[in-house]
């Protein structure tokens, strides 16, 4: 599998990352050697070894239904670059 | 039930097309918490009061799996025959937009906690089977508020992180009212299982409707469109329409369909495009590192299994073999648990079938015209059993049964206590309706001869007369047979 400039910008704008046009030759280079490195480990065969999901022998950790948490607005709200008493207040976003 | 032949496709001008409808339903996990924080999921509190820094996305804050969600998924599984799977992964699908804060939805992408299976409906032309093709658990988003400020939106993140059932059908159905039925059963069976209260209203239950068209005939699908988050079983239905008819008139004008993400504007009755969502589809899932894979234990499945409660298809089944009602009494009276344990609390106080009658006649539209729930209903079922029987027992008309019934709904006292007190009685007594009969034909002699000349349709008029002086409390039959008897005379 091999990146092009195209895919690299359609990427970065999906994921919110300005790219400037100078950045983008040297980003191609680099994300298509780590795709061929990761190629290369497609060579082992895999198709009895179980997918590896964490190095920590453990399996998922749950809790019980209980409302312990939240009532915190304030907190909430503390950082959010623009807010009234209540909300977040974000940009008009309407379809 | 008539069997009618299925019928609902689009006319163009030149073909005739099938619709194709698949559905991906939201049905909000009933829980006291969020599916991966301990915030409370209560529906209207105040903004942003139900938030915890996991559902507002603070740096470093690590998801916990909420157990009860994982259970009700798996017993909402159950209750549409589905295959459980016993490892599932939660993935991030990413994207962008104010209400959601993490910037991704903790999701099930490739292997989701629920598999295939299956939801019985009952149309007018039969039996039909809706495929499901999963179902798998994700985070809710905030609410976005735009109408309270001329330039800018507010968010309300009382509802991110709560847990989402997504339910997939198959591309199966095929009509608005094949939709209908299909949520409607959908929210039943989750109603009874109490995974879900199937509340519209509040956004508990809304769906994405996928519609194609295919001229009838073809095997192959049309291009689809997406038609996102409707929250109502009408607007479904006329997004459906909308959206068929508009695919119709584009292949008849030989133009291409593409395939887009739609919204539903319900002012204008139309489906538009949603420029927004054009890289909607590129989500990048994969794997969240924040959560080890789900892994069930085929007990807990097992054991889920043998508590689960008797399900709508298995009651009605039930109903008709054991009260004896038709398949479309029975429908009626399983769809809602609520109505089910009414009917059966009546059924064991009285005439089964006289019961189903009553309740599906005058009581639903006694509820209906006063917007009530069955459970909200100002006669209770022992009462409604009582007037059952007094019908059943002739001791009053069907007639009387009505007014007695406008009673209870205004005082709630019991049935018994009206008849004796305002003397409703029906009148079963042969000689007190002879007394009326004979002086009713003495009062009439003329159409008495009429009648016997051959004029039977005044045998209407002699009831008439006979319910009139007896303030309608004359029983029908006997009144019937003494008056035939004593005209013949």
């Amino acid at each position: 599998m091999s990146i092009d400039k195209e895919k690299i910008k359609d990427v970065a704008k999906l994921a919110r990352i300005s790219v400037n046009e100078a950045k983008v030759d040297s980003l191609t280079k680099d994300l298509n050697s780590i795709f061929k490195f990761i190629e290369q480990l497609n060579e082992l065969n895999t198709d009895k070894v179980e997918p590896l999901t964490s190095i920590l022998n453990q399996s998922l950790r749950s809790r019980k239904d209980e409302i312990n948490d939240g009532k915190i607005r304030e907190k909430i709200l503390k950082n959010s670059p623009k807010k009234n008493e209540e909300f977040f207040v974000v940009p008009k976003v309407v379809e | 039930m008539s069997k009618e032949k299925f019928d609902y496709f689009i006319k163009g001008e030149k073909d005739k097309y099938e619709v194709v409808i698949g559905l991906e339903v939201h049905a909000q996990v009933l829980s006291k918490s969020k599916l991966f924080s301990g915030s409370s999921t209560k529906f209207g509190a105040d903004p942003n009061n139900q938030v915890s820094f996991i559902d507002s996305a603070f740096p470093g804050m690590l998801p916990v799996i909420n157990e009860e969600c994982v259970k009700q998924a798996v017993r909402t599984g159950l209750g549409l025959n589905a295959k459980i799977n016993n490892y599932s992964v939660f993935d991030r699908k990413n994207y962008f937009y104010a209400d959601l804060p993490q910037g991704y939805q903790i999701s099930q992408y490739k292997n989701p906690i629920v598999g295939e299976g299956k939801v019985l409906l009952d149309m007018p032309y039969g039996s039909k089977e809706i495929g499901i093709e999963r179902l798998h658990l994700e985070q809710d988003a905030g609410k976005s508020i735009h109408d309270m400020d001329p330039s800018n939106t507010y968010v309300d993140l009382n509802r991110s992180g709560i847990a989402l059932m997504e339910i997939v059908s198959k591309p199966d159905l095929r009509s608005p009212d094949e939709v209908n039925a299909y949520i409607k059963k959908l929210r039943s069976i989750m109603r009874y299982l109490g995974t879900c209260d199937g509340n519209m209203q509040e956004g508990s239950l809304r769906a994405d409707v996928n519609v194609s068209v295919r001229k009838e005939g073809d095997k192959k699908f049309g291009t689809r469109c997406e038609i996102k988050n409707v929250n109502s079983i009408k607007f479904m239905q006329m997004a459906i329409e909308y959206e068929a008819a508009r695919q119709v008139e584009l292949i008849e004008n030989g133009k291409k369909i593409d395939q887009e993400t739609r919204l539903f504007d319900t002012k204008k009755n139309e489906t538009r495009s949603m420029r927004s969502k054009e890289d909607a589809h590129d989500y990048r899932y994969f794997p969240d590192p924040d959560l080890l894979p789900l892994k069930l234990e085929q007990k807990l499945i097992d054991d889920l299994k043998k508590s689960l409660p008797e399900l709508p298809d298995k009651k009605k089944e039930r109903f008709i073999k054991e009260y004896g009602l038709n398949v479309y009494e029975a429908n009626v009276l399983v769809s809602e648990k609520e109505i089910s344990n009414y009917y059966e609390e009546v059924a064991k106080l009285s005439d089964k079938k006289l019961a189903a009658t009553w309740m599906m006649g005058d009581l639903f539209a006694m509820l209906n015209d006063k917007g009530l729930d069955i459970s909200r209903s100002p006669i209770s079922a022992k009462h409604f059993a009582e007037l059952v029987q007094s019908i059943k027992s002739g001791e009053i008309s069907g007639r009387i049964a009505k007014e007695v019934f406008e009673i209870m709904v205004e005082t709630g006292d019991n049935p018994k206590k009206i008849i004796e007190s305002k003397g409703m009685k029906q009148q079963s007594d042969p000689k007190e309706l002879e007394k009326i009969i004979n002086e009713i034909i003495s009062r009439n002699k003329d159409k008495v001869d009429q009648y016997k000349a051959g004029k039977e349709k005044l045998f209407g008029f002699f009831v008439g007369q006979v319910m009139k002086l007896s303030g309608g409390k004359a029983n029908p039959q006997l009144t019937n047979e003494i008056l035939k008897k004593l005209l013949k005379g």
